[in-house]
């Protein structure tokens, strides 16, 4: 009984703001130890992200893949585990979704060739987060360890497979896909000329959708959401743990495996080595100021990517690395204010 | 000879693997998780670059070095002890802000996005003339007081561990803080004394790797915490399981540059050696692996 | 976070209190007007206790009325919010634990605080190490362990692993880690909880021989032979409260069980002829037996995960409209029985047949589905999700019923809902609320009513009772007898005797993985099955 009662809206809230306030007052000194103006800094950060076109394109593409790493880390939290692996997942899904735009012919019309890359690039990453989920399920593997360990495995073996098999001339990525590839949002309005963004986003806003639908809609949702609060008495429910776990960390595998998509079908039209690189992380910081909700993960996504996009518009006066201090800096606090949080407020409630 | 440099090589190549590994070891079995063992090295690789340079000695690098990582490992420790942050978020945020902040330093302290200048090392047996080659100028490599302590680190550990009253304590408080609590050993404190003892040991790798190379990289340490942390796991926790661990991951990635040349396994396969190993292991397929009943778990 | 408070729980109706008695001994310990509060819940709310010197001292009170908040107060585990405490005159209130070592107060806790890991010698040592240098002196450990196993009695082989022990022989560690730490005050929280008779008995003889060397022992428990037969004192507790002190010697099982729960208790012998306030129609005992059995357990050999079997094979059957009890002293194979019944647990060998039906391979859903019920022993690990809604969690097990393709169907568990709050009087009435809300007699109404509020043949039920309070005790009870009259199958294992004694048609008692005796009501009573439970009857006895 000493639990206490999951926070009010508010308090769930309050929380991701508190660490945004002390990310900004370290934000602050870092900038004031370059000699530079605090309000110079974050006004050019915000005029290079949300006030033209390009900026905001730029960070629309970026909070397409982090939407999709955090969702898949969100997914896992709510069965109760800790996906670390949504990098290598996101990595095999974009090699899955540039294998399969290699595979099919250039003539594949369109409304064929995109669902074959997108159901590939869920697979891809589907099949990474397997290994996790199997091996918790099986024999009670710390999937936290195991999905950091597969990161490494599973970008090795890409880097491999694209060195020795794929890569193009002294590049590091493969040829251009023959089909498959999705609209630019520059296609659409052209002031978007120049930026990353394309359609992957109306995916992105759909599986969020989908996946709050699943978790609080349907049986498996409350299976699996029971199993991440409590598995006993999931289990006395009827509910098979090992089974919800095993699907769940696939799930989320396929989710971060569908960011593959943006890169791949949306910008590049190649796989290259290294484009996931940081994005799995960046997933967990979007989970956690998220609060792991699918409504929230897609804000804490354009927070996030404002931020990183914002480090490349003020790089002239301020080092860019201020901008990855900064969003490890609010990971942190959010990991440290939630408990806190829910501590005052329970303090609150028994005072009232 | 080409034994000897065989074993030279594999060492030198395991000298940061055994210090972050005792480190992780140290903090592991008092119930911290040693996710960190990256960003500490990377901190105190920095720092040791940065006071080298400015001191022109190895000695100040190394003293600064060791003080970054103790300043890392209290960053961990605040989170996840005086605040019971999750030690998974806190670790992995950890080693992003020790990227970021040697970035953002590297670029403010010596104005470069990618590497410091060349620094003091611990070079003092080796001859100047380069390619020389001999028995002892291999040999003269190891005499390197981080080498040394590389190779004690691990016994002085498992020691402290089975022999001292801390030692008792720390693998009490790993294993059931509460039952130390209720005997008037406060965990927090145990704890605290662990993380930073962890912080200072693992430092020591970080600050080879910058003294070695005589200069600081951006993201030197390529993974090399998480290779430590996989050893502490393979070697399921045992001091002397975990240094073989180290030895066997080093003796790999000797043996792949030595027959680079040959072609007869890309190198890919051999980094992903440690990983395999550790997945293997924690799956129980040989041996199971069982960590410290109250890893990552907050005390009351 | 370790710390878990006493259950959340209604406020009792006032009652009786008990009359106070005033100490002439010198008093060792005085606490007084004790407060504690763990989020939302008050687990002291006025406690106090005096504790004379050299007494053996009863603090008794039900499950949740705040014994073991105020005995880790004492030692130092946590601090009061408000009240005082104090140890030979002196204030001591708010210590750690450190102090309070040092003071000579030690505790032996009910879940034992030793390092599993780690050997008697160094489970007994840690944080007070002798050491030889720096080192830590092992010899010395070691034969400080000897010394003290000798002098009191309590003998453990100083170099064994805490976790090859036997329960009886942690206990001894515990007890030995106190007493060399010089603790002149020991409290014991639920000790005899887990151990076996003969245990019992050597325990008793310790705190004899400990109060005759002038030490003093507080003792917590809510047996009262217990109290009748070890005590010197006794201080009742309710629902954070102290209600009453008075002397052993003056006092009578009945009293202290009214102080207890604040007004008469039914005991055992209270409890209505069958037929005579019972349902009409109710079959007699020779045509229940000669009908199908409801529940059929045939040779049941289940495994303990630590290397032995559990239930070393059990048979018995069930027909329509009994309540077949199973008493004993708790870890005697009873959890591993029902939860190998309900799905939980493989089965090594034996089946298992509801009805007509070889339920013994089936999952948890089909056995649900089959008519198996089963309220679980630990409604905060098992029976509720606490952080799920009541509605939700009235659905739990039986979520296949509540779906459409694979999508759950709000309108019928909101309507189920509805129905269940109403009709198992669930408060607060809403069912958006979290389970965790709720106070522990409502949120065990919950899980009856889930497992109740249905069609159910065979009911499985695990301690349905332990730590709610009395009201709903009593509708649980008028539950249990209702769906037996109506023709259920009910098997009862409470670790509570006179629970089981006031609903059980037959009583079994379990003794190391076997039945050792199965009775009629009529001829069991706590005298007859005392020596069953505590292994001195009935070994070697098969099943009949």
């Amino acid at each position: 009984m000493s639990r206490s009662v999951p926070g009010s809206f508010a308090v769930a809230w309050l929380a991701p703001l508190i660490a945004l306030l002390i990310a900004a007052v370290v934000g602050d000194i870092l900038i004031l130890s370059f000699g530079q103006s605090p309000g110079d800094v974050y006004r050019l950060l915000l005029e290079g992200t949300w006030g033209n076109a390009y900026g905001l394109g730029q960070v629309l593409y970026k909070a397409t893949t982090l939407t999709f790493t955090g969702l898949a880390v969100a997914l896992g939290l709510r069965a109760g585990l800790f996906n670390i692996g949504a990098e290598g997942q996101l990595a095999a899904g974009g090699f899955a979704a540039a294998l399969a735009g290699l595979a099919v012919p250039a003539t594949t019309p369109a409304f064929l060739a995109v669902p074959l890359c997108v159901v590939a690039a869920a697979m891809g990453g589907g099949i990474v987060g397997a290994v996790p989920g199997a091996l918790k399920a099986r024999f009670g593997a710390s999937e936290v360890i195991v999905t950091i360990m597969l990161n490494f495995v599973v970008l090795a073996l890409l880097n491999w497979l694209v060195a020795a098999r794929l890569h193009v001339g002294e590049s590091l990525h493969t040829p251009p896909i023959n089909a498959g590839a999705v609209p630019r949002l520059a296609d659409l309005a052209p002031a978007f000329h120049g930026s990353a963004a394309n359609t992957t986003i109306v995916l992105a806003i759909l599986t969020a959708a989908a996946v709050g639908w699943y978790l609080f809609r349907t049986r498996a949702g409350y299976d699996l959401r029971a199993t991440g609060l409590q598995p006993d008495a999931a289990e006395y429910g009827g509910i098979r743990v090992g089974a919800v776990r095993f699907r769940a960390l696939t799930l989320a595998g396929a989710l971060a495996g569908l960011g593959g998509v943006n890169y791949v079908l949306g910008y590049k039209h190649y796989y290259e080595e290294g484009f996931a690189s940081g994005s799995g992380f960046l997933g967990i910081a979007v989970a956690l100021v998220g609060r792991n909700h699918p409504a929230g993960v897609p804000i804490a996504a354009l927070l996030f990517a404002t931020i990183s996009q914002g480090g490349l518009a003020v790089n002239a006066i301020v080092p860019k690395q201020m901008v990855e201090v900064l969003t490890a800096v609010v990971i942190i606090a959010v990991a440290v204010t939630v408990p806190e949080v829910q501590r005052l407020a329970a303090a609150g409630r028994r005072v009232a | 000879m080409i034994i000897l440099a065989f074993i030279v090589q594999t060492l030198r190549i395991a000298t940061p693997y055994l210090l972050a590994a005792s480190g992780g070891l140290l903090s592991e079995r008092a119930g911290i998780i040693a996710l960190t063992l990256e960003g500490w090295m990377l901190t105190s690789a920095f720092c040791a670059a940065l006071g080298a340079h400015y001191a022109q000695s190895p000695w100040v690098g190394l003293l600064c070095g060791v003080a970054g990582g103790i300043v890392a490992a209290a960053l961990h420790a605040v989170a996840s002890i005086r605040y019971r942050a999750n030690q998974v978020v806190v670790g992995i945020a950890i080693n992003l802000l020790a990227i970021g902040t040697t970035r953002f330093f590297l670029r403010l302290a010596f104005d470069s996005s990618s590497n410091s200048p060349r620094v003091p090392g611990f070079d003092w047996f080796t001859s100047s003339g380069a390619g020389a080659g001999g028995v002892l100028d291999t040999l003269a490599s190891l005499l390197n007081p981080l080498v040394v302590a590389g190779l004690l680190a691990l016994p002085v550990v498992g020691w402290l561990l089975a022999n001292l009253p801390l030692g008792l304590r720390i693998r009490a408080v790993g294993e059931k803080p509460e039952a130390a609590e209720s005997l008037g050993v406060d965990p927090a404190r145990v704890r605290w004394v662990a993380v930073l003892a962890a912080g200072a040991l693992t430092s020591l790798g970080g600050v080879y790797l910058a003294l070695d190379q005589h200069q600081f990289t951006d993201n030197m340490t390529a993974g090399r915490g998480f290779i430590a942390l996989a050893a502490v796991i393979f070697g399921n926790w045992r001091p002397a399981r975990v240094a073989i661990a180290c030895v066997l991951f080093a003796a790999a990635e000797t043996l792949q540059i030595q027959l680079q040349g040959l072609q007869l396994v890309p190198s890919q396969f051999v980094e992903m050696i440690p990983y395999l190993l550790t997945i293997v292991a924690l799956a129980g397929i040989v041996g199971r692996a069982v960590p410290p009943a109250a890893l990552g778990k907050p005390t009351a | 976070m370790s710390t878990s408070p006493e259950s959340g729980r209604e406020r009792p109706a006032t009652g009786a209190t008990g009359s106070r008695v005033t100490s002439h001994e010198p008093r060792l310990l005085v606490a007084t007007g004790v407060r504690k509060a763990f989020g939302s819940v008050e687990a002291n709310r006025n406690a106090s206790l005096e504790v004379a010197r050299g007494e053996i001292h009863a603090l008794v009170g039900e499950n949740g009325a705040g014994k073991s908040t105020l005995m880790r107060i004492l030692a130092g585990l946590h601090a009061p919010d408000d009240g005082r405490v104090e140890l030979d005159g002196r204030d001591v209130t708010g210590w750690s634990t450190r102090q309070a070592i040092d003071a000579g107060v030690g505790m032996v806790h009910q879940h034992f605080m030793l390092v599993p890991t780690l050997t008697v010698a160094e489970n007994l040592v840690l944080g007070r190490e002798p050491r030889r240098g720096a080192r830590l002196d092992r010899a010395a450990a070691r034969a400080e362990v000897e010394t003290l196993g000798t002098r009191t009695g309590l003998v453990v082989a100083p170099d064994r692993l805490v976790s090859d022990l036997s329960v009886g022989e942690a206990q001894r560690v515990e007890v030995l880690k106190v007493l060399w730490r010089g603790a002149r005050l020991l409290i014991l929280d639920e000790p005899t909880a887990v151990l076996s008779p003969p245990e019992v008995k050597d325990l008793w003889g310790v705190l004899r021989r400990l109060t005759a060397e002038g030490s003093t022992v507080v003792l917590i428990t809510h047996k009262l032979d217990e109290v009748m037969e070890i005590s010197d004192t006794v201080t009742v507790m309710r629902a954070g409260e102290t209600v009453g002190r008075i002397a052993t010697r003056d006092a009578s099982p009945a009293a202290i069980a009214r102080m207890m729960v604040g007004r008469e208790v039914r005991l055992a012998t209270d409890r209505p002829e069958a037929g005579g306030s019972g349902p009409q129609d109710e079959p007699s005992h020779d045509s229940r037996a000669m009908s199908r059995a409801a529940l059929d357990v045939k040779a049941l050999v289940v495994a303990s995960g630590r290397g032995d079997d559990a239930v070393r094979g059990v048979s018995f059957a069930i027909p329509p409209g009994e309540v077949f009890g199973i008493a004993g002293v708790e870890g005697n194979g009873q959890s591993e029985l029902v939860e190998a019944i309900a799905g939980l647990r493989r089965v090594s060998s034996g089946t298992i047949h509801l009805g007509a039906r070889d339920i013994t391979s089936l999952g948890m859903r089909e056995r649900g589905d089959a008519g198996l019920s089963h309220i679980p022993e630990d409604r905060h690990r098992r029976g509720l999700v606490l952080d799920y809604a009541i509605a939700d969690n009235l659905i739990l097990g039986r979520q296949h019923h509540f779906t459409r393709r694979g999508v759950l169907d709000r309108g019928a568990i909101a309507a189920n809902a509805a129905t269940q709050v109403a009709g198992f009087d669930i408060r607060p009435p809403d069912p958006r609320l979290p389970a965790a809300a709720l106070s522990g007699g409502n949120q065990q109404k919950v899980v009856i009513a889930r497992e109740m509020g249905r069609e159910f043949p065979v009911l499985l039920a695990c301690q349905p009772t332990r730590g709610v309070d009395v009201g709903a005790i009593e509708f649980i009870h008028a539950r249990i007898r209702a769906a037996a009259a109506a023709g259920r199958a009910v098997l009862l294992v409470s670790a509570d005797l006179v629970e089981v004694l006031a609903l059980a048609d037959r009583v079994a008692v379990m003794y190391d993985g076997r039945f050792v005796t199965v009775l009629p009501r009529a001829q069991a009573s706590a005298a007859v099955l005392g020596p069953y439970m505590t292994g001195l009857a009935g070994r070697g006895a098969t099943t009949p």
